[in-house]
């Protein structure tokens, strides 16, 4: 089981914290944030047409909804003068309508200013603090404390604390454009686009970042994750700014795009996770939010419009697979996901991340016992999802090189439409999956998950779904040696998939299909209370909990597998 | 000579110099400097020289060329108008010069094939959509650029050439692309819409191509309006299915590029596939039509790969099956006629 995965620690490409983009915003935090605001300002002019009724109405429809949340869903983070601020705005409207004798000149400037006051409030709000000392400690306690569990459990005996047999980066395997992604972060600014399917994605893809000497990437966390203390000081380190999807109004939405769009222009390398949220379904994410990716085009645009020249500023996008045997989420997960889809008669919601002291647990866990987890760094490409070269330059589907620059003018110069923008973003979240697909690594876990998932469906034709999935599970079982020939066909065309360069497959997959299925049975899932797949005394193959063997399942559906049953 | 634009304004090229690629040319060199592209140094001559194409007189400001890269260096903006079995080919002669910034509109209405290495049409009998490529697919297939739009609706090349009032659809994802489109080719007689939903609009050009063959049919066998008007509500409906099978909007389907060209082609004996379902039906055999024809009808083709496909896809087609049973497969033009009168179509309409 030859690992190719990258066992050393990389360099710095910027030694010097002053250098990194991130430090650099965090010390122009004051102007960054005026400036945000006021290019968000701009934006939401722009949409309500400089139309005075329009723009009264989008900031009545934000005060109204903004009370609405203030009553409804309170939460630990939000501030305390939030009331307040929300019954000035509303005294201020309140004022200019009733007020008669004022001129619309005077009118519109009064309106601008509340504009400006809540644009400004907002970017305040989502602003990152990357504090330099506070990374240097989190990436401390992530590498170091990790890797002594890690140690403490791999290596017996008391000493073994002290060991350095094993590091983090034996569990956590990094493989792909490593060297890629360190040659373009000097050339130009980076956007990260990674999978995601667990909490835990974000602290994991902000340790592969520091591993591969890259300086921190800033990116946009759910503002719920805030509420958790730990979780609110790692991200706060990470470089994170906060996303708050209650808040749903045009002016929160222009002043997020605009600030993370900014960001991108300033050379801030960025992290999207671009499905949103977590996969519910376990599903490599299919369709995209288009919301922040948009900013990585319209950066780009702007980047183009300052300068001539072609690598200037340049946007690459890296996707990123991270493939897991386990996630912790997955019964929580796919329950939301059955109940949003279809028809789950009861529904309830648990978070399994809900208190520090169950993550610690987790990750306690997670470090003692073996489950390992593989990090694929894709192939950069441009905003339009071309390919580019070590040195940034972009190339066609021939080979050919050509200028991104190109494809935002018309008439001989860079211009602006956003509609073009919009239709150059969908393509590119087109690209995005297809990346996804082709990097996605196949675990022993997935195969045998999968395998049993589409057996069992099979054994029921009848039913669909939600009916299959409320089989007893004592019911259920499979006959082992139906199962090993069952997985050998889909392992086959797996490879035959992976020949074609569709997708990639773990080491751990080039061994006997014994050894492969008992790996898979031992990690698929390992530490649900529930396992979804486990071999009973007869030797057979049996599952204990349905919904969410079909989550793992999840996993490798998109390359026509299902075809093989 | 009309007034030019500035002379710092790039030029428009037009690939192809048919009888529609010529009358699109012509159009376009009213308010612009036209450079046309043609496979042949003889017509290319002619053009230059004459000023002519097959002996008819063109605008005399279009300059004629064979250099793929010379045209794509001149100009930003390109029409290509050829045949659908000479576009792959031609597409894949002008990629090396396309870049991001070109904006790219096709006149083709028809589709191409697209089968994984080794197989034949033939030998599958079946094929899915993943086979079939509309002409701007084929352009994104083989192309970087990525603007690109299509030209359709009632154009019969002779009236557009003659000058006649007549309007068109320019669809693309692109407003640029409509924008640009509208502004290029929009005179006092040729009015010009916008559509977005250019799969839709491209699937009308093509899929009317077929009962334009089955209208020249009729009207070959000497019958008369209420035929005609059956065969075309019928067709309507047809179109209407198939072209959502493959991914067009019904709301395309109704517009100029549907029933407007629909209505069009199957009335007019200007219309090559109209002449093919009229020779047909006065018993000539396909192959000797195709063989006496100067251009290439569409439609043929259209009916061979939507017969696969309906067979890929379990759907029923009655007038594109009939169609091809009698262009392959020697059935009588009666016989099908017989056919479809029996056919139990009860609902009139019910695709809205």
């Amino acid at each position: 089981m030859a690992e190719n995965y990258i066992k050393h620690k990389y360099d710095p490409i910027l030694p010097k914290k002053d250098e990194w983009p991130v430090v650099k915003l965090s010390k122009s935090r004051k102007d960054f944030i005026k400036r945000v605001a006021e290019a968000s300002k701009r934006s939401v002019l722009q949409i309500t047409g400089d139309n005075i009724d329009l723009l009264k109405e989008e900031l009545e429809t934000t005060l109204y909804r903004e009370k609405l949340r203030i009553k409804q869903n309170p939460w630990d983070v939000d501030p305390d003068d939030e009331k307040d601020f929300w019954r000035k705005v509303k005294s201020s409207l309140v004022q200019i309508s009733a007020d008669t004798n004022t001129t619309k000149t005077q009118k519109k400037k009064k309106y601008l200013e509340i504009l400006d006051d809540i644009t400004m409030r907002y970017s305040e709000e989502i602003a990152s603090n990357f504090i330099h000392s506070h990374y240097k400690v989190t990436r401390r306690i992530v590498t170091f404390g990790f890797a002594r569990l890690l140690n403490a459990a791999r290596v017996k005996g008391f000493r073994s604390i002290f060991s350095n047999q094993y590091t983090l980066q034996d569990k956590i395997q990094i493989v792909g454009e490593t060297d890629q992604i360190r040659e373009l972060a000097s050339k130009g600014t980076i956007v990260m686009v990674p999978t995601h399917f667990s909490n835990l994605d974000s602290i994991l893809i902000g340790w592969v970042i520091s591993v591969l000497g890259l300086p921190p990437f800033i990116y946009g966390a759910g503002l719920n994750l805030f509420n958790i203390g730990i979780f609110a000081y790692f991200m706060n380190a990470l470089g994170a700014y906060k996303v708050d999807r209650r808040k749903k109004n045009l002016l929160y939405l222009e002043t997020l795009k605009t600030y993370s769009s900014e960001a991108i222009q300033a050379g801030v390398h960025s992290l999207f996770f671009p499905g949103g949220t977590r996969s519910r379904s376990g599903m490599i994410e299919k369709k995209l939010k288009l919301g922040l990716l948009s900013t990585a085009v319209e950066a780009q645009r702007a980047n183009y419009q300052k300068t001539k020249n072609e690598m200037g500023g340049k946007v690459f996008i890296v996707p990123v697979t991270i493939n897991y045997h386990f996630v912790l989420e997955a019964p929580s997960l796919i329950q939301e996901y059955l109940s949003m889809t279809g028809q789950e008669r009861y529904y309830k919601e648990r978070d399994e991340f809900s208190t520090s002291y169950k993550i610690s647990k987790f990750l306690v866990k997670f470090f003692t016992k073996g489950s390992d987890i593989s990090v694929t760094i894709g192939k950069a490409m441009d905003v339009m999802g071309n390919y580019v070269d070590n040195a940034g330059n972009s190339f066609d589907r021939h080979g050919r090189k050509i200028n991104t620059r190109d494809y935002f003018i018309s008439n001989g110069i860079v211009t602006v439409d956003t509609q073009r923008e919009e239709e150059y973003t969908h393509h590119l979240g087109r690209r995005i999956v297809e990346e996804f697909h082709l990097n996605n690594r196949v675990f022993s876990s997935h195969l045998v998950a999968f395998t049993a998932f589409q057996m069992i469906k099979r054994g029921n034709k009848k039913l669909d779904l939600y009916n299959l999935l409320r089989l007893p599970e004592e019911d259920i079982f499979i006959v082992y040696v139906e199962f090993k020939e069952a997985c050998q066909r889909v392992l086959d065309k797996i490879f035959d998939l992976e020949a074609e360069g569709r997708l990639q497959v773990a080491p751990h997959l080039r061994q006997d299909i014994d050894s492969i299925i008992s790996h898979g049975l031992d990690n698929v899932g390992m530490y649900h209370a529930k396992r979804p797949l486990i071999k009973n005394k007869n030797g057979n193959i049996e599952t204990q909990d349905l919904s969410v063997l079909y989550f793992y399942h999840n996993r490798l559906i998109g390359y026509d597998l299902e075809k093989l049953f | 000579m009309t007034s030019k634009n500035s002379s710092k304004e790039k030029s428009i090229g037009v690939v192809g110099m048919g009888s529609f690629g010529t009358a699109i040319a012509n159009i376009l060199a009213e308010k612009s400097n036209v450079i046309a592209f043609a496979r042949r140094a003889e017509v290319v001559d002619e053009i230059n020289q004459k000023h002519e194409v097959d002996g008819l007189p063109i605008h005399p400001g279009i300059i004629g060329t064979i250099d793929p890269e010379f045209l794509c260096r001149s100009c930003d903006t390109i029409f290509f108008m050829i045949p659908s079995a000479a576009f792959q080919e031609v597409i894949r002669s002008f990629s090396p010069y396309l870049y991001p910034y070109h904006l790219v509109i096709h006149g083709t209405k028809g589709l191409c094939l697209d089968l994984p290495e080794g197989q034949k049409l033939e030998d599958l009998g079946k094929i899915t959509r993943e086979n079939i490529l509309t002409m701007s697919e084929v352009i994104l297939k083989e192309t970087v650029a990525i603007r690109v739009g299509c030209l359709a609706g009632p154009n019969l090349a002779r009236e557009l050439y003659e000058g006649q009032p007549a309007a068109t659809v320019v669809a693309s994802k692109y407003n640029e692309v409509i924008l640009e489109g509208q502004r290029l080719l929009r005179t006092d007689k040729f009015q010009v819409y916008g559509n977005s939903d250019i799969v839709g609009v491209e699937l009308s050009g093509v899929l009317k191509n077929i009962i334009a063959i089955a209208a020249g049919a009729l009207a070959g066998m000497g019958l008369g309006e209420n035929a005609k008007g059956l065969l075309i509500s019928r067709g309507m409906v047809e179109l209407v299915y198939l072209g959502n099978a493959l991914g067009g909007s019904v709301k395309s389907f109704i517009g100029l590029a549907g029933i407007g060209d629909l209505v069009a082609t199957c009335n007019s004996t200007l219309s090559r596939n109209y002449t093919v379902g009229y020779r047909l039906a006065k018993g000539e055999k396909l192959e000797d039509i195709q063989a006496t024809m100067e251009e290439v009808a569409e439609g043929i083709n259209t009916i061979r790969l939507m017969k696969a496909f309906v067979e890929g896809t379990g759907m029923r087609a009655p007038i594109t099956e009939n169609l091809y049973k009698v262009l392959f497969e020697d059935l009588k033009i009666e016989e099908a006629l017989q056919y479809l009168m029996k056919y139990p179509f009860n609902v009139d309409v019910d695709f809205l």
